[in-house]
């Protein structure tokens, strides 16, 4: 029996072959013959045209995909990334920008550095110094909340930044790369004037919600609407398919704050989660660095044991700030002997902060700012709503 | 009709859900539900991607036409997977054992390493937009010398409730898909071979049964048509008609291009003319809800628009379905009018203004919007156009329609549609896998043996050897049940029971076991068989349903029973001699209640009518 089919590659020791029906088969490389070897051909680019009277938005790419395929073809993972790769696969954003696009990184989002942070940090201030009335980062949404809060921390942004990813790959009619795509690009070109993420507010192709950068969290591994606000309600939302986008009076509005870019971070600092049981001799793995944020239990806590290491990595100079493994409510080491025990330790409380937020903070407030105490009392300010002063009922 | 000469040529595609305890790719159970059971509710969009070739596949850009927002049930019953919120599991491995089964059955080749695929799927009924299928393997053998292609493993679609309304339920349940070569003749023998295939099927005993767990799609064409694919014919019986009606679809549109081409008609609009104001007063309750008409003429189309290509079809019938892919109603067109509310002084003042003459058709369409209307206008010239090209029979998916005839549905798809799933790992199919693999028994040759084996008529023994009570037969002759007997209940007294209302489900097959070994041993007669399972159906244990019958009644009872009925109807016995022995049954079986075998009431009854009739001797 002979089939005729098109090599695809060779994976795990079998070769990939393509069908006529387009149906992929493995079967072991030695059954395969070498009937012709097509020309590798040039992937077709269509250029779109756009209009220049809407809004200018940038598009600052770091790997988290808009339109990406693989093309067997060319035999390579083409980078669809230019404004016209983009408004082929979603030709709704036509409607709504004009836009210009800055590839930065092309890397799975666990793959992220502070470093990474920082370029993308002064990638999109420059891009706003450049009169761009609005930013889209697109990323993967794995540690999209990490990057929008060092954004929120590194930019003073008079226009929105809004953070954009999809959950269900580009690759699938179903996606949601597009309604988020559209959403993100309304929410760019609204009144928003802070750093936010934009995605799936339900299940439902319906609504994005818009989430302070400092406040949201991935919530869920897979679903659309896996990102949450946390102890305060989304700051807008955008319906769709009609775009209509909508702002709490919280949210802060486009032109109150003037453009700045604060680049320094320390990336000299860790987050670890207290558990039952933990080894203080864990601890010893952080000596030497200049901060440490926990994510303890209920309202703070670790065991007793981890309080004297504690205290001499505070004595060495690390700043340790307590956050809750709750992710809802704030931190109080005044109730119990083991908070109190932790603040006399010298052990600072993070207030509401999410312990990936207090990570993010604390690395740059320690890039900015040389003095420990002050570091401390600015732990404790809040700088770009990642603290809340009263803790809202109802959510 | 000789079908030969005409070059018939058709094949199968055989899809046919697996009995498997979970869905292919979750752990959902393979459970369908009512549509008011639904817990949950969402709704999506779906957009044709790009192949992994780089092209937008011809049929699911058709579907863009009109972007659609669905809605789907979920059930306690359906996963995340299901709400495409999760990736999937990797294939369930139950469903490629009931795969390789069946090739093995036919003699097919296995694929070495079995690699899932996306079929791009954008009508809604799927929630991923595709439907995830694999070749399993290949190369397979029929009774009629023809070949079975490929067999593949798919999951099933989402059923439509209404409109643009999806249940879940279905959504994954493991399929599978088997494809003919185009080795059939005739509509009878696509017929037979269908047949074969879905007894070959239901012999694994791993196939759903039952209305809508097989569904055969038909690939046919002349010699002078077209290949077209007919979806969702799900009543066997119908395969052998369907293949007849497009027989006749494909030759009424050569002559209608034929016609055409005397006649000299041309399609040379390139768009419609609107027509919206000419309706202002109309009394067509869909002119007047539109908020666009848009019309065209075809030159030279009269009467043939209007001409039956198949029962309940016309030409105009496969415009309207080109029409409605740009989310219009239909068309009208003035072979049909005046009709629906449209008077013949306005199709007269539409033939004016549109300047047609006399061997002109026009075309109406009512859209929503100017671009609806736009749309629908350019795909009734797209279809009019080929209507009179070389190729007057457009290769085209279809669905089946009630009564055999069918409706366009898409183009055919082609590879540009599959794209690979890259959230499941291949799986291999090693040596000793293929090896371990068992082949059942055929449903034919099993009731072969159970007529040779146990005197069961054959008609009987086929029933017998595809019901799914046949494990409870084989114990039951293996525990010493004479066969017979559990075949009558099986086949005749279940199902009459199951026809008047008893809910037979509820009857374990332990009571089945327990009723018969009461038959073999006095304790009941068979006519109390039909007794005790309905009240054991009702709730009650075999126990309790064997001591509701009447107890036992002694020999000399009987006699004595029969002596008094005899007795009473003296004259009656007296004049109908032997031939009161049906009616007189009647009466003791229903004064013992079941209690006595009716075998022993009738020699008892047939000795008393003797004595009773025979000459008294002095």
């Amino acid at each position: 029996m002979s089939k005729n089919g098109v090599f695809i590659t060779e994976r795990d020791g079998m070769a990939v072959v393509k069908l006529d029906s387009g149906y992929n088969i493995g079967i072991p490389p030695g059954s395969c013959t070498l009937v012709e070897r097509p020309a590798p051909q040039p992937s077709r680019q269509i250029d779109v045209v756009q209009n220049k009277n809407l809004p200018d938005l940038a598009i600052v790419s770091t790997g988290g995909t808009i339109a990406s395929r693989i093309d067997y073809r060319t035999g390579s993972v083409t980078s669809q990334f230019n404004a016209s790769d983009i408004l082929t696969a979603i030709p709704e954003l036509a409607e709504i920008a004009n836009y210009r696009t800055i590839p930065l990184a092309t890397i799975l989002s666990e793959n992220m550095t502070p470093a990474i942070w920082q370029e993308l940090a002064r990638a999109v201030y420059d891009e706003i110094k450049n009169g761009a009335q609005g930013i889209i980062v697109t990323h993967g949404t794995d540690t999209m909340a990490y990057s929008a809060a060092a954004i929120s921390f590194m930019v003073d942004t008079p226009v929105p930044i809004v953070f954009v990813g999809s959950q269900r790959s580009a690759d699938r009619p179903s996606s949601d790369n597009a309604m988020n795509a559209v959403c993100a690009a309304a929410a760019a070109t609204s009144e928003l004037g802070e750093v936010a993420v934009v995605m799936h507010a339900t299940t439902n192709d319906d609504t994005c919600a818009i989430h302070r950068g400092t406040r949201v969290r991935k919530m869920h591994t897979s679903r659309r609407d896996a990102f949450r606000s946390l102890g305060l309600a989304p700051i807008g939302a955008v319906e769709y398919p009609s775009r209509k986008v909508t702002l709490v009076p919280d949210a802060v509005r486009r032109g109150t704050r003037t453009l700045a870019l604060h680049d320094a971070l320390d990336p000299h600092c860790a987050l670890i989660q207290f558990y039952p049981g933990m080894s203080p001799e864990l601890l010893k793995a952080y000596e030497g660095y200049h901060g440490l944020v926990i994510a303890g239990t209920g309202l703070g806590h670790t065991s007793t044991t981890l309080i004297p290491p504690l205290k001499r990595l505070v004595d060495n100079g690390t700043l340790v700030v307590m956050t809750s493994q709750c992710m809802n409510g704030r931190v109080c080491d005044r109730v119990y002997d083991t908070g109190r025990d932790l603040l006399n330790a010298g052990v600072i409380e993070g207030g509401d902060m999410l312990p990936e937020a207090a990570l993010v903070k604390l690395m740059w407030v320690l890039g900015n700012e040389m003095d420990r105490t002050k570091a401390a009392a600015l732990m404790q300010d809040d700088l770009k709503g990642e603290c809340t002063r009263r803790s809202a009922h109802g959510l | 009709m000789d079908y030969k000469a005409l070059g018939l040529v058709a094949g199968i595609e055989i899809h046919q859900q697996l009995d498997t305890h979970e869905k292919l790719f979750c752990h959902c159970p393979t459970m369908l539900r009512e549509i008011a059971e639904h817990d949950g509710e969402f709704s999506r969009y779906l957009r044709a991607t790009v192949s992994e070739m780089g092209e937008i596949d011809r049929a699911a850009k058709e579907e863009m036409k009109s972007n659609r927002m669905f809605r789907y049930y979920s059930y306690d019953t359906t996963c995340l997977v299901e709400n495409d919120e999760e990736p999937p599991a990797p294939v369930n491995d139950e469903a490629l054992s009931v795969c390789l089964t069946i090739g093995k059955m036919f003699g097919m080749t296995p694929v070495p390493q079995v690699h899932t695929m996306r079929k791009l799927v954008i009508d809604g009924s799927n929630t991923s937009g595709f439907q995830r299928t694999a070749l399993v393997a290949f190369n397979g053998a029929l009774p009629n010398g023809g070949l079975i292609e490929t067999i593949c493993l798919e999951e099933e679609a989402a059923q439509r409730v209404k409109d643009e309304v999806f249940s879940l339920d279905r959504l994954g349940i493991p399929l599978i898909e088997i494809t003919t070569s185009p080795c059939m003749h005739t509509p009878e023998e696509v017929r037979n071979t269908a047949e074969h295939i879905g007894m070959v099927l239901r012999s694994t005993g791993k196939v759903k049964r039952g209305l809508g767990t097989i569904r055969q799609d038909v690939n046919i064409s002349i010699a002078a048509g077209a290949r077209v694919e007919i979806k969702g014919v799900q009543d066997l019986d119908l395969i052998a008609e369907v293949v007849r009606r497009e027989v006749q679809r494909q030759q009424s549109l050569l002559a209608i291009r034929d016609e055409l081409v005397m006649r000299g008609a041309v399609v040379d609009a390139v768009a419609g003319v609107e027509v919206t104001a000419l309706f202002k007063e109309t009394t067509s309750a869909v002119l007047k809800k539109a908020k666009k008409i848009h019309a065209v003429v075809l030159k030279g189309f009269a009467g043939l628009v209007g001409r039956e290509i198949q029962p309940e079809r016309r030409l105009g019938s496969e415009m309207s379905d080109y029409a409605k892919k740009c989310g219009v109603g239909g068309i009208f067109h003035t072979d049909e009018l005046p009709a629906y509310g449209v008077t013949a002084e306005e199709v007269a003042h539409l033939r004016s203004y549109m300047h047609a003459t006399e061997p002109d058709c026009v075309i109406l369409v009512a859209g929503a919007s100017e671009k609806q209307a736009t749309c629908a206008i350019g795909q009734v010239l797209t279809r009019a156009k080929l209507a009179l090209s070389d190729k007057p029979v457009p290769e085209e998916t279809r669905k089946m329609l009630e009564s055999g005839s069918t409706a366009y549905m898409r183009p055919l798809p082609g590879a540009a549609r599959m794209y690979p799933e890259t959230d499941v790992l291949p799986v291999l199919i090693d040596e000793a896998r293929w090896e371990a693999v068992a082949i059942p028994e055929l449903i034919t040759a099993k009731a072969d043996r159970f007529v040779a084996a146990y005197g069961i008529e054959r008609n009987y023994a086929l029933q017998l050897a595809a019901s799914d009570k046949l494990p409870l037969f084989e114990q039951a002759v293996a525990e010493g049940i004479k066969p017979k007997l559990a075949v009558f209940t099986i086949l005749s007294t279940a199902t009459e029971l199951r026809r008047d209302g008893v809910d037979i489900a509820k009857i374990p097959d332990q009571a089945y076991l327990a009723t018969w070994h009461a038959v073999d041993s006095g304790k009941a007669a068979r006519e109390a068989i039909p007794e005790i399972f309905r009240s054991i159906a009702e709730g009650s244990t075999f126990a309790e349903a064997l001591g509701k019958l009447a107890p036992a009644v002694s020999r000399e009872e009987l006699e004595k029973i029969v002596k008094t009925i005899i007795a009473g109807r003296a004259d009656f016995v007296q004049q109908k001699g032997m031939a009161a022995l049906g009616p007189l049954m009647g009466v003791v079986m229903a004064e013992v209640r079941g209690s006595v075998d009716g075998k022993v009431v009738s020699e008892l009854l047939k000795k008393e009518i003797a004595a009773a009739t025979s000459p008294k001797t002095p």
